[in-house]
């Protein structure tokens, strides 16, 4: 059973790793380069927390057969993800 | 007697919630190669308008703060389903229902604009890829809606049970993992945009 002050900070984290992307998008309180990297790293860091807080995935406790699954659809999504995207630039800049 | 057949249905219980598990993982492969056809098709916009041209950050902001706060309505309907609390899961669950309906109509709103606009999926590859990417988000939604509105019904009519509980940590799942793929959605395909 997942605890109230789970969801309660859970929650907390997500608003706020939502809100800085958007506030610094808005705002432009960064160079492009600047702004680009955090929308990156905001978008990482949240989706860890609603994978802890929320999904249950954590080295220990009794999910615990949710994290090795979810490694395993990683290295899937890198071998997939990553060999798109090589064939395909190596595509473009052939096709130039 | 009892214990033990409690016991079996908890290990059952657990099963099938890790079979759904590896369901949801299946589907973030579809959904990351989705995301990578988008990202080799972004820059084919073929003299069509980009998302600079079309997005609305006032829309982003809405659907993203509808899902967000979806997703803990829904945490706090399996919270109160454990806790037994008959009509307190019930309104978390229509609260989920209409946040979630609020965000497909911002979506479908948004996505028939850009067909008016004349920007559909046939317009350029880059809008093909977004329309496949947005619409499949859109479509995983809808069918967490459905399964959200059953739910209501099956606890109105028969209370909490064992079947129940299960079935509504599998939404819970389910639900917490569309709102992963829109955080997503939003970074790489909306935000740097407005750049």
């Amino acid at each position: 059973m997942r605890e109230m002050s789970t969801i309660v900070i859970g929650f907390g984290l997500a608003v706020i790793l939502t809100a800085l992307p958007f506030g610094a998008v808005i705002g432009q309180w960064l160079p492009r380069e600047g702004t680009l990297w955090l929308i990156a790293i905001a978008a990482v860091l949240q989706i860890m927390v609603h994978l802890h807080f929320f999904l249950g995935v954590g080295f220990s406790g009794k999910h615990r057969e949710r994290l090795s699954s979810l490694l395993f659809a990683c290295v899937l999504m890198l071998i997939m993800v990553g060999g798109t995207l090589w064939v395909m630039t190596n595509l473009y800049w052939r096709m130039m | 007697m009892i214990a033990a057949s409690d016991a079996v249905e908890e290990q059952t219980d657990r099963e099938t919630e890790f079979g759904f598990w590896l369901y949801l993982m299946s589907d973030a492969v579809l959904f990351s190669l989705i995301f990578v056809t988008f990202v080799v098709m972004s820059s084919n916009l073929t003299g069509g308008p980009g998302g600079a041209d079309l997005f609305d950050i006032k829309s982003l902001a809405m659907q993203t703060a509808l899902l967000l706060i979806s997703s803990l309505t829904i945490a706090l309907a399996h919270h109160a389903t454990e806790g037994r609390h008959t009509t307190r899961a019930v309104g978390w669950l229509v609260l989920t229902c209409i946040l979630g309906a609020g965000f497909l109509w911002l979506e479908i709103g948004e996505l028939s604009g850009f067909v008016a606009e004349g920007a559909g999926p046939g317009r350029s590859g880059y809008l093909s890829a977004f329309f496949t990417l947005v619409g499949t988000h859109g479509l995983h939604v809808a069918a967490g809606l459905i399964w959200a509105l059953t739910l209501i019904v099956q606890i109105v009519i028969r209370g909490i049970d064992h079947r129940l509980l299960s079935r509504l940590a599998r939404l819970s799942l389910f639900w917490h993992f569309l709102d992963i793929v829109w955080i997503a959605v939003f970074s790489l395909v909306y935000l740097p945009e407005f750049l």
